[in-house]
């Protein structure tokens, strides 16, 4: 066990050391970081003394080296635009991007299980039928496009009126295709500080309700994705041998379909999610520039329009540590949940 | 009467090109304690028929019709929650192949106890006497420990004691075993129908085999059933029919077994192959790889290829087949005669 978590230890570092690497490769490619910094008056001169002083005209392998033996020591440079340390950045916007990310996984996984269970058991019912068509859309609209939709319908509101008013039952059909809005779609309203940089949203309904909507259009293209991967799974399941058998022992459907199938089905099912929960965190870069939700994503686009290189590169390195740390975690849940499965080789 | 009456089953599978008939007016009987063989090529309907017998045959199959009476009672039409308690209790089954039927993030122990329990009102620790027990009884080591462990942990043959184990759990009148050596090692093949046939005679358990092993049926069974093409062809007492075979297709059965061929010679074998469920021939489905079509004398007998045979008697068995009807005709017109 401990010696797995070593390994992934020295996977991570691995990880960090390819993405810093790669990351600043390219920075010649991101823009001049003076012409953010300076203003259009300052003369070349001077611009270059700056230059000269922040070490960007060293060669390339002068600045990594020192970027390198900055970082061994946690220090990941200054950013140019907040004029700060990095890393004290990050801490800021981490917590606000965590938070969505924690709750768009809630959402996945209290939707997506008995969903897709649901239409494994009953393929032929309209439900399913419904589920599954529902979810193509889904996958095919980007999260841009369903995030502004959402503001429009939950938090502008749309007073439609296609049906004649001067009937009841007009007035009445109209109001049911119109909705009121009102529903908070920019921010994070006012979170609970917690401690340190670290404030909630989690703790009350106020800080819960700004992440409704940002939480929605994150999940809308991952938990189609998850039902039907569960759907898939469960339907092989359900025709395999030892379901047959629990079957012919008499036992209750309930107890196959949840204890017998589901175990089986989430062995695959949490492999595949694992990866897509960190995938998540990259995702939201989208739905927070909609959102205006001050998270890491829209502090990386702040970070990349203005070539706040030492930023753009502790972001990358930060989102390849998380992704190390969920594959992680979904092994050890793996080999919680799979008994042929010995994360130290050793016979348990 | 008997403990388990089948009667005029007829099981189809609802296709895109129409229902396919997989059997067709299966008739047979099982008396407490009686051990019965059902024999044939794959996709004669063996399988179909045991899965029917506890209405475990997953969509697009279902029974069309026929009756399937156990102790008294009516299984086809039943509700699910009343065939329950027939499944597992009073009917258990073995399956085929020992490393898929056994769930693989349970431990032993859990798919032991979850079956008594859903059975019968008893404790997690009565459960666990009764499970040890039976492990001892299928001869597995340390039983104990083994309660504990995942299927993997354990071999294949351990694997399929660990499932008779299983279907004895409960007392069952009958065990439907299907074909419970095929995917194990030549090695432990006998071992365990050995143990198989060990427990149904201790306990006086029913037991309907199904395997295409005609060596393992006489030695186990005291009936059989040859099916071919969902049809029952030929049934009796085990030791007649292997003797004495009436119909064509259960002679060349026997034929075909490698004891019964001159060595340095190839072996016997019925020409063709089983035809599909969906493209049956007419009449007799058996006519095309039939060498008695053509009487002795030459002459053609029509009725293989336009009417299904009906069983005629013979002794104690009974055969589906033209050519036995007149064979029998035959011999009791001249005894007739003689009056």
């Amino acid at each position: 066990m401990i010696a797995f978590l070593i390994k992934r230890l020295f996977h991570a570092l691995l990880v960090m050391f390819v993405i810093s690497l790669i990351s600043f490769a390219i920075q010649d490619n991101l823009g001049d970081p003076i012409q953010q910094m300076v203003g259009q008056s300052v003369p070349e001169s001077e611009r270059e003394a700056l230059r000269e002083e922040l070490g960007l005209n060293d060669p390339f392998a002068v600045q990594y080296m020192r970027f390198v033996a900055n970082a061994a020591q946690f220090d990941f440079g200054y950013s140019y635009i907040f004029n700060e340390p990095t890393t004290q950045v990050i801490m800021r916007h981490l917590p606000a991007t965590l938070e969505l990310v924690a709750a768009t996984t809630f959402l996945i996984i209290v939707l997506s299980v008995p969903i897709g269970v649901y239409s494994a058991i009953k393929p032929r019912a309209w439900l399913s039928r419904f589920f599954m068509g529902a979810s193509i859309v889904g996958i095919s609209i980007p999260v841009f496009l369903t995030a502004i939709v959402l503001i429009q319908i939950f938090a502008i509101g749309v007073s439609w009126s296609p049906f004649p008013t001067d009937t009841g039952w007009g007035s009445w059909l109209n109001e049911l295709v119109s909705t009121q809005g009102g529903m908070p779609a920019y921010g994070r309203g006012n979170p609970i500080p917690v401690f340190g940089t670290w404030e909630t949203n989690f703790a009350s309904l106020e800080g819960l309700s700004y992440l409704v909507l940002p939480a929605i259009s994150l999940a809308s293209i991952m938990l189609p994705l998850f039902i039907r991967l569960i759907r898939a799974e469960m339907l092989e399941v359900l025709q395999s041998d030892y379901v047959k058998f629990a079957r012919a022992k008499g036992i209750s459907p309930r107890r196959i379909y949840f204890l017998h199938a589901l175990k089986n089905t989430m062995l695959p099912v949490i492999t595949v999610g694992g990866v897509q929960i960190g995938t998540l965190v990259a995702y939201t870069i989208l739905t927070e520039t909609v959102f205006q939700w001050p998270g890491m994503g829209l502090m990386f686009l702040d970070a990349i329009e203005r070539s706040d290189i030492p930023l753009i590169v502790t972001y990358l390195m930060i989102v390849g540590l998380i992704f190390v740390i969920t594959n992680t975690l979904v092994d050890l849940i793996y080999g919680l949940i799979n008994p042929t499965v010995k994360l130290t080789g050793k016979p348990a | 009467m008997s403990l388990l009456d089948v009667n005029h089953l007829d099981v189809r599978f609802a296709l895109r090109g129409g229902d396919v008939r997989a059997l067709r007016d299966v008739c047979f009987s099982l008396d407490r304690g009686e051990r019965l063989g059902i024999v044939g090529e794959s996709g004669a309907g063996k399988s179909v028929a045991a899965f029917t017998l506890l209405n475990l045959i997953a969509q697009p199959g279902y029974i069309a019709g026929g009756s399937i009476e156990f102790d008294g009672q009516e299984l086809i039409g039943l509700s699910d929650r009343k065939l329950r308690k027939v499944r597992g209790h009073r009917m258990s089954m073995i399956f085929q192949d020992p490393m898929m039927t056994l769930n693989p993030v349970l431990t032993i122990g859990e798919q032991m106890v979850e079956c008594l329990k859903a059975h019968r009102r008893i404790s997690t620790r009565q459960a666990r006497t009764i499970s040890i027990n039976r492990l001892q009884q299928v001869q597995i080591p340390s039983p104990e420990a083994r309660l504990d462990q995942y299927p993997h942990e354990l071999s294949g043959g351990m694997r399929q004691r660990v499932i008779i184990a299983i279907a004895l759990l409960l007392d069952p009148d009958i065990i439907i075993a299907d074909e419970p050596t095929t995917a194990l090692d030549v090695t432990i093949q006998a071992e365990i129908m050995a143990l198989l046939l060990e427990l149904c005679e201790t306990h006086n358990v029913g037991l309907i085999l199904i395997t295409h092993d005609l060596g393992v049926v006489s030695q186990v069974t005291q009936r059989m059933l040859v099916m071919y093409a969902g049809r029952v062809i030929e049934q009796g007492p085990t030791r007649e029919i292997i003797n004495d075979p009436q119909h064509p297709y259960t002679q060349g059965l026997i034929n075909a077994l490698p004891q019964m061929a001159t060595p340095g010679e190839r072996l016997n074998q019925i020409p063709g192959s089983m035809p599909s469920l969906s493209k049956l021939p007419s009449g007799c489905a058996f006519h095309p790889r039939c060498g008695f079509v053509e009487r002795p004398d030459g002459s053609h007998r029509s009725a293989c290829h336009e009417e299904v045979p009906a069983f005629v008697t013979s002794g104690n068995c009974q055969a589906a087949c033209h050519m036995v009807a007149e064979m029998i005709e035959s011999e009791r017109i001249p005894a007739e005669e003689q009056d």
